[in-house]
């Protein structure tokens, strides 16, 4: 039955049924796809305040509480519902005021002290002060591994206080650098008291009191969540174009699984916004001369993680050849327009990237003499041999990443045989904590290098992916998480992100954009730094 | 006299008398319960053995594909993820014998809501799609055999098995393409009025129509070929008499019997028809279960339409004496 289910969702069978009569439009319509393609918005008249935004989602969101949630859908409904102390320019990675005007922190990044707006309201009429901040937070702690994203920025938090109704201080055992990023995110978003003493099901199932610029109206499983206006909202981030009230009445959010379903739904009107758009709908959606708006995913891109606790990734001298073995640069022409090979670790959205495409040279000769020095020769079949066991390795993974087999064939041309196998993600997480797979491959959003930290730390209590021992590189990733002086903590990250790369523990291979297509009566899209969507400012052209 | 006396074979004159059908129904009774538990113990073992977890799942959604160990072990253990197989089927058995179906691990929703909500549109989905498919199948079955042999005759006979051979997607597909983004006579999703209604209704009726109509041709032709129709043909019935009186009530039997499956086969078809056009439904709640291997909920969802099954024949089967007097003997003696 998964099986069957699976085929059905993967969107193939219309595809096969609209793209012929589209190929067809797309070839008459002298497709000039790059002028439509650009992240901006086509310049418009003043924006038009009403209607309702109808977004495609492509899988029911479940659970609704951005405190608890780490999926994409929930996460794009609940930043509409609340908001945060801070906000991240997208653009330069800044952390800038919203609900605090202003913030100090300790020399030792332990102590954060912000400031309160003042008049900030629940939708229920309720006051947002101090006392609001710390019952959220302290919930979110009492929530543990339910609020798996929130309950990480807030690990080591020791007290909160809360010397007057509008500032508040919460403290660290241990320096905490990413905890000022993360408090622009929707995981750390605040509820009234009433959410804040519901349970965590009932969060889950809609009791929302939030102080956001929508509230919730209906959420209907595998069917739709409705958002509808708050009337006197004001206090918009201080990146909003606006202020005041919503320029939406309301969004509405259908869940439509099959994919060709939200194409035909969007280009026949029925639609705002798709934001499942997959690589095959793209040149399709540019034919119709609608526009897509895409930005790269900050924090770790699509990269394979060596298990060194396996012997054949024990050797480095096997995980350099990998880095030497990929040609990024050819993996270009598989891939969605808007996404583009790695050139670091990081991707270029995330705050303190440094382009690091000279460490990631391809020479495949540089690989083979690398392996041939190691003692890994040429088998009959062309896979290197060495003691008698081959240079082989399968790959378990469940993403949609067709560049994953152009990469295998760049292996094989060095003799090194990876097998690819896909699985449902269910498989892949199994095998995974199995710890017995020779390779990991995945990507991880976060606009905070902190990213780094979170999955490499070989330190006590780190995630290390790498199941290696602790070295310099986790001296540097400790530290850049101490500091907020951004320019000492990008020579930290850079050298940790260095230091990963030399040594093979991370093979950078695509970065990951989100696209979404609108039609072209919608303006005003914006993503936040972490690439989700933020409404406050989207308005809807009136029909002409 | 009744045309059905000059059936000859097999006549059973045993009268229906009301201590066998209390025993048959108590029979009945039991045995559906029986389907439901084993329904319901088939559906805990596979997705029991099924590697990995609803929780690891859930924590993996999107692409925030890396949890802490700790964060899936205490989850784990607030659902009794973590217990052994035996200890958690035996739980869950306890809960259903309190009526209770527990709660999704993926949304903590009740399941009994969640089956609640999405029973009737699929109910409804399936109803219409059956009284469509029974007129459109069992019409064109009946028109066809009162025509006469030749190439118009052959041409419709082999209408159904097209029809039964076109897959659901792509049926569905070709008719949103149609008449829902060419033409915007249909929305192509939700469930919000009639309109709603109709192109997921057609594209759940074509095959089961198809099916319908395969059957009542074979019956048909085989109840016009019975000596009765010839003797009463010889008494001066006309043709529109023949098939509307003596014909269609005999050959509609087996299509009863074929009614009770043919409503699996639609709640079935609801899985990849709820998915095409985005209804809420018992499919859709399904599928999204079964990806996500929300185990509490799957076993809602069967439950609830093994229970559906369960009753649909049995209602099938007190209408047959209904339609054949002589059957509810038969009944009496059945299984």
């Amino acid at each position: 039955m998964q099986g069957y289910t699976r085929k059905v969702l993967t969107g193939a069978p219309l595809r096969r049924l609209v793209l012929p009569l589209l190929m067809a439009s797309a070839l008459t319509a002298c497709d000039k796809p790059e002028a439509t393609a650009s992240a901006s918005q086509p310049a418009s008249d003043a924006p038009h305040s009403g209607g309702k935004l109808v977004v495609a989602i492509d899988t029911d969101p479940n659970c609704l509480d951005p405190q608890q949630v780490g999926n994409n859908n929930s996460l794009n409904i609940g930043r509409q519902m609340t908001d945060s102390l801070t906000d991240q320019d997208p653009a330069t990675g800044k952390i800038v005021p919203w609900l605090a005007t202003d913030w100090q922190i300790s020399d030792d990044n332990r102590r954060f002290t912000f400031t309160l707006r003042e008049g900030v309201t629940f939708s229920d009429g309720t006051a947002f002060n101090a006392q609001s901040v710390k019952d959220n937070l302290q919930a979110i702690v009492a929530m543990g591994a339910r609020a798996s994203l929130a309950s990480t920025y807030l690990k080591g938090l020791t007290e909160i206080d809360t010397p007057d109704a509008q500032h508040v201080t919460i403290v660290f055992a241990q320096p905490n650098a990413q905890f000022l990023q993360a408090t622009s995110t929707m995981s750390l978003g605040f509820f009234a008291d009433k959410t804040v003493k519901t349970s965590a099901d009932a969060r889950c199932q809609g009791a929302l009191v939030g102080t956001g610029p929508f509230v919730l109206s209906s959420f209907v499983h595998n069917q739709k969540v409705v958002l509808s206006r708050r009337t006197g909202y004001q206090w918009p981030s201080s990146l909003a174009k606006h202020q005041g009230d919503s320029y939406l009445d309301g969004i509405e959010y259908r869940v439509i699984p099959e994919s060709g379903v939200r194409f035909g739904s969007l280009v026949s009107g029925q639609l705002d916004l798709n934001a499942g758009v997959t690589p095959q709908d793209e040149p399709l959606i540019l034919a119709k001369k609608l526009p897509i708006i895409a930005r790269s995913n900050p924090g770790l891109v699509y990269s394979l993680y060596p298990n060194q606790s396996m012997a054949l990734m024990a050797d480095p001298s096997v995980r350099q050849a990998l880095n030497l073995a990929v040609d990024r640069a050819a993996l270009q022409p598989i891939l969605s327009r808007y996404q583009s090979p790695a050139s670091s670790v990081l991707a270029k959205t995330t705050p303190l990237y440094q382009d690091l495409g000279s460490e990631l040279k391809y020479d495949p000769q540089a690989a083979e003499n690398l392996l041939q020095q190691d003692g890994w020769i040429a088998g009959p079949d062309g896979v290197r041999v060495k003691n008698g066991k081959r240079l082989s390795f399968t790959l378990t993974y469940w993403q949609s990443a067709p560049f994953i087999e152009l990469v295998q064939q760049q292996f094989k041309k060095v003799g090194v045989d990876m097998q690819l196998e896909k699985a449902p993600i269910g498989q892949v997480i199994a095998r995974q904590s199995s710890g017995t797979q020779e390779a990991e491959f995945y990507n991880l959003t976060r606009s905070d290098p902190d990213v780094l930290r979170t999955v490499f730390d070989a330190g006590p209590g780190g995630r290390n992916v790498n199941k290696r021992a602790a070295n310099q590189v986790d001296t540097a990733l400790q530290q850049s998480s101490q500091t907020l002086d951004n320019a000492k903590r990008q020579q930290l990250v850079t050298e940790a992100a260095k230091g990963l790369i030399a040594d093979g523990d991370a093979i950078p291979l695509v970065e990951l954009a989100t696209v979404i297509a609108t039609g072209n009566n919608v303006h005003g899209f914006r993503y936040d730094a972490s690439s989700r969507f933020q409404l406050y400012d989207t308005w809807l052209a009136p029909k002409s | 006299m009744s045309d059905k006396a000059w059936i000859s074979d097999n006549p059973i004159d045993k009268r229906t008398s009301s201590t066998p059908r209390l025993h048959w129904l108590a029979k009945r009774i039991l045995m559906s319960v029986a389907v439901l538990w084993a329904a319901y113990t088939l559906t805990f073992v596979i997705l029991y053995i099924l590697p990995s977890d609803p929780v690891t799942i859930m924590l993996n959604q999107g692409e925030q594909s890396t949890v802490d160990i700790a964060q899936v072990n205490a989850l784990k253990a607030l659902y009794h993820l973590d217990q052994p197989f035996y200890i958690q089927y035996a739980w869950s058995l306890w809960d259903l014998l309190h009526g209770s179906l527990g709660k999704s691990i993926v949304s903590g929703d009740p399941v009994t809501r969640l089956v609640l909500q999405a029973l009737p549109p699929t109910l409804l989905l399936a109803v219409c799609a059956l009284l469509v498919a029974i007129v459109v199948g069992a019409g064109l079955a009946a028109g066809v055999s009162v025509l006469p042999a030749g190439r118009v005759k052959s041409a419709c006979l082999a209408l159904p098995s097209l029809g039964a051979a076109l897959p659901t997607f792509w049926l569905g597909l070709l008719l949103l393409q149609a008449f829902s983004f060419s033409h915007a006579w249909f929305p192509a999703m939700g469930n919000q009025g009639w309109q709603s209604l109709v192109l997921p209704t057609l594209t759940l009726a074509v095959p089961t129509a198809a099916t319908l109509a395969q059957v009542m041709s074979r019956s048909l032709a085989e109840v016009w070929r019975r000596p009765f129709i010839d003797a009463l043909r010889l008494k001066g019935a006309g043709t529109a008499h023949l098939l509307w009186r003596h014909v269609l009530p005999n050959a509609a039997i087996p299509l009863l019997t074929l009614t009770g499956m043919i409503f699996g086969h639609l709640l079935a078809g609801a899985v990849v028809t709820e998915t095409i056009f985005s209804r809420e439904g018992l499919g859709r709640l399904a599928q999204g279960a079964v990806s996500t291997q929300d185990i509490p909920v799957v076993q809602g969802v069967v439950l609830t339409a093994a229970a559906v099954f369960v009753l649909v024949n049995f209602v099938v089967d007190l209408l047959y004496p209904l339609l054949d007097p002589r059957l509810g003997a038969v009944s009496g003696g059945k299984q």
